[in-house]
C-alpha cells in the first residue's frame, strides 16, 4: 500500500494504479465502496487517533490515470485448449477471469442478468458507485476475451458439467434476502426486500417510494436502502435498530452520510407487527427496549406505533443453492452451505470452485477479489495436473533505500496533517437524480495531505548488531523513543524499561543479539516507528539501513510476480 | 546535515515534568556535527538534566568557544539565552554575564581544544573565581573541527588516524582542577548517560564552579584502534570510581547503599548528592584523598564520577561581595551614578 501512496504523491496516478490493480484489480470501484479492512490496521492511526484515508486515495489514482491498455497483459490469441465456466459474473467470477485469460484459457461467464458485475451493480447504488467507473473496470476484463452470456441463469449444475469443462467456478454470491416473518406480512405490497427492492431501483423497475418509510435493520444494506430511499421521494425515512448505537453492523462513515441526508436511526427498537389495514399499510408496531450496560440482554418497557408508507426489510442475505443437485459429490452442510477449502476454494467434487459471497456468506468486494485470485491458481493447477493443494509461496525482497549520505528513496518527513476530510455534493443539489455522485474526491491539496500522512511502514529499519559502537545516537534522535540499548530480558519486563514504555502488547519488540562492547542489546519499539530514518541517518557505521520490504504475492501462473515487477519502476 | 528536521511525531506516552513541558521542549536544532559524534550524546544528557530539573528555558545561558563542541549549545534549549565567544574565551563571558545576572543558570560547553589550549588561562581563572557555572568539557584527544590535530589531552602513545604516536604529555583537566580548588569535579563518558545525567544535575545545582569532563570519541579523527580517547577504549579502560545520585531537596533518599560504602553530601540549595558507590575510606569532599586515589589508579584507566565536591566555598559574588540584586535589576542611576560621582571617587585617591 505504501507503494502505491509514495507514487500518487509523485503524481504517478497510472503506476499507482497498476499496482493497485494487481492486487485488488478494481481500484476506482473499491476506492469509492471499500470496506476499508485495512485502516484500522493503519499504523498512523496510534499516531494522530485516524488512519491514513487509504481507500479515498485509490480513488485518486484511479480518477487521474491516464491510459493503462498497454499495461495490461497480454492476452494470447491461442487458446491453452482448456475451458473454464464461471457463474454469476459479480467481483469474484470477473478476478478469475482477470487471471486466467492472460493464461490462454477459454473462460466463459453465465449470468443471470442482463448486464455485468453482481451486487456492485444491482445493489450498490450509482450515488456512492457511478455507472461509468463500474462499466469501465468491469469492462477492462470483459475486453480481455470474455464469453459472457447474459440472461443465463444456470438453473442446473449437471447440465453445466454436462457440457465437459475442464474447471466450474460458482460465484452466484449470496442473493436472498432475510425475510421477517411478522403478523401482517403477506398483506400488503408495500413491503419490500431490501436487496431486491435495490435491485428493482438500479434496474430501473422502481422510481418512487411513500413518504415515510421505516428500513428494518441498521447494516451498510439499511443504509443504502435509506439513502435510496431519500432520493425516491421519501421525507421522514427511520432506520430501526434493536440495538444501541455501538452495536450497528453498518460502518460509521455510511452511518455518518445517512444522518447527514436527515435519515433519522431509532435505536431499542425491536419490530412486532406490520399494521394493514384493508390491505393498505399503515405503519408498524415496536416494542421499545432497555438494554444491560454491554447490550446482551434487554427489557421490553412500552409498544409505540409508528406510520409509514412503505416498510423496507434489511436485516441480511442468505445463500441458497437451489440449481446445485445433491448428487453431484458436492457437500454442503445442514445449513445448505457448501463445503469448501479454506486454501483451495475446492468444493468436495474436483474441479469445482466457490469464492466470494456464496463460499461461506456475505462479506464484501474485497473479500471476493481475494477470492477470485486464489480460485484462479486452483484452477490453474487443477487443469495443468498439478494438485490444488501444491500452492506457489508468498516471497519477499529487502532492498535498502539508500541513496547517499542523508539521501533516500522515499519521502522519509513526517506531515503533521489531520486526516482529510472527503467533501460532499451540497444536499440542495444531491438529490435531484438519483446517480449524483455524493462525494467529490479529494482534491490536489488534500491528496498531497493525505498521501503525506502514509508512514511508509513497508520500508523497515534492519540492524546489523555487529557493526554498533553503541554511541547512542539513534536512541538519541528518535523523535517517537523507539529505541533503546539495555540488557537483555524476558519480554513482559524488558517492555517496561524502554525510552519509552511499549504497551502495544500487538507489536512484537525487537531486541537484538549481544552488542560487541557491552553485550547490551539493541531493542526495538516498532509501535508508533515513523519510519523518519533518522535512526540510520545518525548511525556512523551503518548498523542501521532503512530497507524496503516487498511481499510477493503469487497470482495463477505468474508465481512471485506481484509489485515486485512495478518496484523497479519507481527506484529508478 | 541530516535530511530532515526531528519530526514532531512524539510518543503517546511522552511525560511532562512539573513545567508541562516535554523533553522535546528541551531540544535545540538540528546536530550538524558527525553521526555518532559523542557531543551529540552530551546534548541529549543535558537535555534530559535539565527536563528532570524542571529548568525554566529563560533562566539558563549557554555560552562557549570555538570547536565541535563549541557549537554544541545550538543544538540544545532552544529557548535559553546563548552566546558563542572567541577561541578559548567562553569564560570571560560568563564571568561578565554572570557579574550581571547571578539569577541564570549558566551552562559553558568547551572542549579539550579551546579548554587546554588556548583557553586554558581562562579556564584556570574562572575556577580560581569559583564562577558559578557548569563547565561541560567535551574531550575527545583531537581537535575534531580543525580535523584531527592531537590536542592537549592525547595520552602519551596514543595514535593518530595515520598511526603517529603522540609523544607530549597530557594536560588531565580533573588533576589541574583539583590543584586549583575547584569546588565541583567530575569525569564521565558520552556513552553513559546512566552516570552522566546524575553528575549533570548536581553540576547544574552546584553553587559555583562546576567542571564535568566529559570523554567523548571523535568518530572521525579519533576513534580507531590505538587511540585512548575512542568508545571501545573507554569502555574497556573506565573505572567508575563513584555513582552519584542527585536527589531533589526534601526528598527522601531511596539509593540502595552498597556494601563499598555511602555518603551523602547536601548541596546549597537543599538537595543532596548521595554517593551509593564509592570505594573503601574515599571521601569525596576531601581534596587529599581524592588525588592521592587518583595517584594510586593504573595509568590507563578512565577515573569516572564525582570525584570532588565542596557545596560551601564561596563564589564569585560571595568573594566580590557584589550586589544581591542582579546588575540588570538596578536601576540606571545606581548603575552609573553620574560624573561628580565618579569626581568624588577619585578624589579619594588623589
Ligand atoms: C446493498 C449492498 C451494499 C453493499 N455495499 C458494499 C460496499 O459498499 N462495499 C463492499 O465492499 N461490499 C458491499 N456489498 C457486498 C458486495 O457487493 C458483495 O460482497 C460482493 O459483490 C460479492 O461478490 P460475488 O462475486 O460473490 O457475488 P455477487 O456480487 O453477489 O454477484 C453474483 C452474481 O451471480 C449472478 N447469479 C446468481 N445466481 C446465478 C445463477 N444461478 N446463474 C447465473 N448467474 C447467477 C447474480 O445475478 C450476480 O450477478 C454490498 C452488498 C449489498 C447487498
Ligand atoms: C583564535 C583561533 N585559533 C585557532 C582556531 C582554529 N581552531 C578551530 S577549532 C580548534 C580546536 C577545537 O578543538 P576542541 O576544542 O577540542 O573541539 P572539538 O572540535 O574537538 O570538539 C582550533 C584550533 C580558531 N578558530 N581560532
Ligand atoms: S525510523 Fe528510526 S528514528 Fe525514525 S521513528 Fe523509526 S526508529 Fe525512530
Ligand atoms: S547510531 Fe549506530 S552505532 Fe550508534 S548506537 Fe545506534 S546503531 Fe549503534
Ligand atoms: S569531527 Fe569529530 S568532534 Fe567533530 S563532529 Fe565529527 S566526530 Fe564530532
Ligand atoms: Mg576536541
Amino acid at each position: 500500500m505504501p507503494q502505491y501512496i509514495r507514487l500518487i504523491a509523485q503524481g504517478k496516478y497510472t503506476d499507482a494504479y497498476m499496482v493497485n490493480r494487481e492486487s485488488n484489480v478494481f481500484p476506482a470501484i473499491l476506492g469509492r465502496t471499500c470496506d476499508r479492512p485495512c485502516e484500522p490496521a493503519c499504523r498512523r492511526g496510534r499516531l494522530d487517533g485516524a488512519p491514513v484515508a487509504i481507500c479515498r486515495l485509490k480513488r485518486v489514482a484511479a480518477d487521474l490515470k491516464g491510459d493503462i491498455s498497454h499495461l495490461l497483459p497480454k492476452i494470447p490469441t491461442e487458446s491453452n485448449g482448456k475451458r473454464v465456466a464461471l457463474i454469476g459474473a459479480g467481483p469474484s467470477s470477473l478476478t478469475v477471469a482477470n487471471d486466467l485469460r492472460p493464461l490462454g484459457y477459454e473462460v466463459t461467464i453465465f449470468e443471470k442478468q442482463n448486464k455485468p458485475g453482481g451486487l456492485m451493480r444491482s445493489n450498490i447504488p450509482s450515488f456512492r458507485l457511478p455507472e461509468k467507473v463500474l462499466d469501465d473496470e468491469v469492462g477492462t476484463i470483459l475486453d480481455m476475451g470474455v464469453d459472457i452470456r447474459y440472461n443465463s441463469p444456470v438453473s442446473s449444475l449437471q447440465g453445466l458439467l454436462n457440457d465437459k469443462y475442464d474447471a466450474v467456478f460458482v460465484g452466484t454470491g449470496a442473493p436472498r434476502g432475510k425475510e421477517l416473518d411478522l403478523p401482517g406480512r403477506k398483506d400488503t405490497d408495500r413491503i419490500h426486500i431490501g436487496i431486491d427492492w435495490l435491485e428493482s431501483v438500479a434496474f430501473g423497475h422502481i422510481d418512487k417510494i411513500g413518504e415515510r418509510v421505516l428500513i428494518i435493520g441498521v447494516g451498510n444494506t439499511a443504509m443504502d436502502c435509506c439513502r435510496s430511499s431519500r432520493r425516491l421521494g421519501g421525507k421522514d425515512i427511520k432506520v430501526m435498530a434493536r440495538r444501541p448505537r455501538g452495536y450497528f453492523k453498518a460502518s460509521p462513515w455510511e452511518l455518518d452520510d445517512a444522518e447527514e441526508e436527515g435519515i433519522d436511526i431509532v435505536i431499542n427498537h425491536a419490530p412486532k407487527r406490520f399494521v394493514v389495514e384493508n390491505g393498505v399499510l399503515k405503519g408498524m408496531e415496536f416494542e421499545r427496549l432497555e438494554w444491560d450496560a454491554e447490550a446482551k440482554k434487554s427489557r421490553v418497557i412500552d409498544e409505540v406505533f409508528l406510520p409509514a408508507d412503505d416498510v423496507i426489510l434489511a436485516i441480511g442475505q442468505e445463500n441458497a443453492f437451489p440449481w446445485i443437485e445433491r448428487d453431484l459429490g458436492i457437500e454442503f452442510d445442514k445449513w445448505g452451505m457448501p463445503t469448501v477449502d479454506k486454501a483451495t476454494f475446492q468444493s468436495t467434487r474436483p474441479g469445482v470452485f466457490f469464492g466470494g459471497d456464496a463460499a461461506w456468506g456475505p462479506k464484501n468486494i474485497i473479500w471476493a477479489v481475494a477470492h477470485g485470485h486464489q480460485a484462479a491458481i486452483s484452477i490453474h493447477n487443477h487443469c495443468q495436473g498439478v494438485p490444488v493443494t501444491d500452492r506457489p509461496k508468498q516471497g519477499s525482497n529487502l532492498v535498502s533505500q539508500k541513496m547517499g549520505i542523508s539521501e533516500w528513496s522515499y519521502h522519509n518527513d513526517y506531515n503533521p496533517s489531520k486526516r482529510q476530510k472527503m467533501q460532499h455534493v451540497e444536499l440542495t443539489k444531491r438529490f435531484q437524480q438519483l446517480n449524483i455522485e455524493v462525494e467529490l474526491g479529494f482534491d490536489p491539496e488534500q491528496t498531497a495531505r493525505e498521501v503525506q500522512r502514509c508512514l511508509n511502514c513497508d520500508i523497515e529499519t534492519v540492524f546489523v548488531e555487529k557493526r554498533c559502537i553503541e554511541c547512542d545516537a539513534c536512541v538519541d534522535i528518535c523523535p517517537v523513543q523507539c529505541l533503546t540499548i539495555t540488557r537483555d530480558g524476558e519480554e513482559s519486563e524488558l517492555r517496561t524499561r524502554l525510552s519509552a514504555p511499549a504497551t502495544n502488547l500487538e507489536q512484537a519488540i525487537y531486541a537484538s543479539n549481544p552488542l560487541p562492547q557491552t553485550g547490551r542489546a539493541m531493542v526495538k519499539d516498532e509501535d508508533v516507528c515513523v519510519h523518519c530514518g533518522l535512526c540510520a541517518e545518525r548511525c556512523p557505521t551503518a548498523a542501521w539501513d532503512m530497507q524496503k520490504f516487498d511481499l510477493l504475492i503469487p497470482y495463477a501462473g505468474a508465481p512471485n510476480s506481484g509489485v515486485s515487477c512495478t518496484t523497479s519502476s519507481v527506484l529508478a | 546535515m541530516p535530511s530532515i528536521a526531528k519530526p514532531i511525531a512524539t510518543h503517546p506516552t511522552l511525560q511532562r515534568n512539573a513545567l508541562g513541558l516535554t523533553i522535546r521542549d528541551y531540544e535545540g536544532s538540528m546536530s550538524t556535527l558527525c553521526a555518532g559524534c559523542g557531543h551529540d550524546s552530551i546534548t541529549a544528557a543535558i537535555i534530559r538534566a535539565l527536563w528532570e530539573l524542571d529548568t525554566q528555558p529563560h533562566m539558563v545561558a549557554k555560552l562557549s568557544g570555538i570547536g565541535c563542541s563549541s557549537k554544541t549549545p545550538t543544538y540544545f534549549l532552544s529557548g535559553a539565552h546563548g552566546f558563542n565567544s572567541a577561541h578559548g574565551r567562553m569564560p570571560a563571558i560568563v564571568t561578565g554575564a554572570g557579574a550581571a545576572d547571578r539569577d541564570l543558570l549558566y551552562i559553558g560547553v568547551s572542549g579539550d581544544g579551546d579548554s587546554l589550549s588556548i583557553g586554558l588561562g581562562q579556564m584556570c581563572h574562572a575556577i580560581r573565581r569559583n564562577i558559578r557555572m557548569a563547565y561541560i568539557l567535551e574531550n575527545n584527544g583531537v581537535y575534531g573541527l580543525t580535523k584531527g590535530q592531537f590536542s592537549a589531552s592525547s595520552d602519551i602513545g596514543s595514535k593518530s588516524k595515520r598511526g603517529e604516536p603522540n609523544r607530549m604529555a597530557p594536560i588531565d583537566p580533573v588533576r589541574l582542577a583539583l590543584s586549583l580548588g575547584a569546588t565541583f569535579i567530575a569525569r564521565s563518558f558520552s556513552g553513559d548517560k546512566e552516570q552522566l545525567v546524575p553528575i549533570l544535575k548536581a553540576a547544574f545545582t552546584h553553587r559555583g564552579f562546576a567542571l564535568v569532563d566529559v570523554v567523548s570519541p571523535c568518530v572521525t579523527f579519533n576513534d580507531h584502534e590505538g587511540s585512548t580517547k575512542s568508545y571501545k577504549h573507554t569502555r574497556k579502560n573506565t573505572l567508575r570510581a563513584t555513582q552519584a545520585d542527585w536527589v531533589p531537596p526534601q526528598s527522601e533518599i531511596l539509593a540502595q547503599i552498597s556494601k563499598s560504602g555511602t555518603t551523602s553530601v547536601a548541596m546549597h540549595d537543599g538537595s543532596v548528592v548521595h554517593f551509593s558507590t564509592v570505594p573503601k575510606d574515599y571521601d569525596p569532599t576531601d581534596r587529599r584523598k581524592v588525588a592521592a586515589y587518583l595517584d594510586d589508579q593504573p595509568a590507563n584507566a578512565v577515573v569516572t564520577g564525582l570525584l570532588y565536591i565542596d557545596p560551601n566555598a564561596p563564589d564569585m559574588h560571595e568573594l566580590g561581595q557584589s550586589s544581591p540584586t542582579p546588575l540588570r535589576d538596578l536601576a540606571y542611576e545606581k548603575l552609573c551614578p553620574g560624573s561628580a560621582e565618579l569626581e568624588r571617587m577619585q578624589e579619594e585617591f588623589r
